[in-house]
């Protein structure tokens, strides 16, 4: 069975729920102290919360991490990265993702439910999802402000949308270019998404849109 | 050599700056004609270094600041 390594940073707040939607999805999923080691895991994700308490800037100092050199060599050799909210950030701080994650244009903490188009579904993550589907997840961030100079440098996943999928300045909660919610690089295999999947992974919850993230993550890593 | 290092981060004209925005609509909602409030980010440090110029240079571009939103400038005195 393949097996996840779910990063845990000082102010990491996120992660048992994302180790359960993993398990939830068929994978084996591992909660891993950020002085630990990766080897041994098919896969790696970054979850949401607050490490170092967004000091400096959201992701900055996590980023800067020596585990961070092992995720790196992840994403190299074109094996699953998820980052999902602040582990979002922290990717675009360690440049694993291009752009960067700004605060909020209406300056405060944001924390609703948001419809979502899949712009791309040729990702490892987003292969169950069909082109253009509208989903539903919560988003819960104070810098989710996407910012690139150049879009087209980078493959938009999920972009804020309205319930019927059209891409309106309303739907956009925080200012990002282009409505971007989830950015991959260029090969795909990682992933950022200020969308929190796991918060939307069983009926009770509200919503079950975002179990297809990890569970395409996984049947990708099966391969 | 240690030296006194002075280092001012501050966001690229036009990106929006929602903090700055917030202070300036409450400066002038005490009646203080205030506009394009910015908040920079500044820090002061000492640095034991052979090479000051190239070792602040290096800490803004690798931490500091991100060069894709943010500008910097220092200084860097003897400490006496």
């Amino acid at each position: 069975m393949v097996k996840f390594a779910v990063v845990v940073f000082p102010g990491t707040n996120c992660d048992f729920e994302t180790e359960g939607a993993i398990r939830k999805a068929g994978a084996r999923a591992e909660r891993v102290w950020y002085k630990r080691s990766l080897k041994d895991f098919d896969g790696v994700v970054l979850p949401g919360g607050f490490s170092y308490a967004d000091y400096l800037r959201a992701g900055a100092i996590a980023a800067r991490q020596e585990i961070m050199e092992e995720v790196n060599e992840f994403a190299r050799d074109g094996k699953p990265v998820l980052g999902i909210c602040n582990g979002f950030q922290i990717l675009t701080e360690a440049g694993l993702l291009p752009g960067a994650l700004r605060p909020n244009k209406v300056p405060r903490f944001l924390c609703r439910w948001v419809y979502l188009k899949v712009t791309d579904n040729e990702t490892p993550f987003t292969s169950l999802y069909e082109p253009g589907e509208v989903i539903k997840m919560p988003i819960a961030h104070a810098e989710g402000n996407y910012y690139i100079g150049d879009p087209s440098e980078v493959r938009v996943v999920f972009q804020y949308s309205d319930e019927s999928g059209d891409i309106t300045e309303v739907a956009n909660p925080n200012g990002s270019v282009l409505n971007i919610a989830a950015v991959a690089n260029e090969k795909g295999n990682v992933l950022g998404t200020m969308p929190h999947p796991e918060r939307a992974s069983d009926r009770f919850l509200g919503s079950e849109d975002g179990l297809r993230v990890f569970k395409s993550m996984v049947g990708w890593a099966r391969r | 050599m240690k030296w006194k290092v002075r280092v001012t981060v501050r966001l690229k004209e036009g990106l929006n700056d929602p903090e700055g925005r917030v202070i300036g609509n409450a400066l002038r909602s005490l009646g203080y004609t205030v506009e394009n409030l910015r908040v920079p980010k500044y820090f002061e440090f000492e640095l034991e270094s052979d090479k000051p110029e190239e070792e602040v240079e290096g800490m803004c571009k690798k931490l500091l600041a991100n060069p894709l939103i943010h500008d910097y400038e220092y200084s860097i005195e003897p400490v006496s």
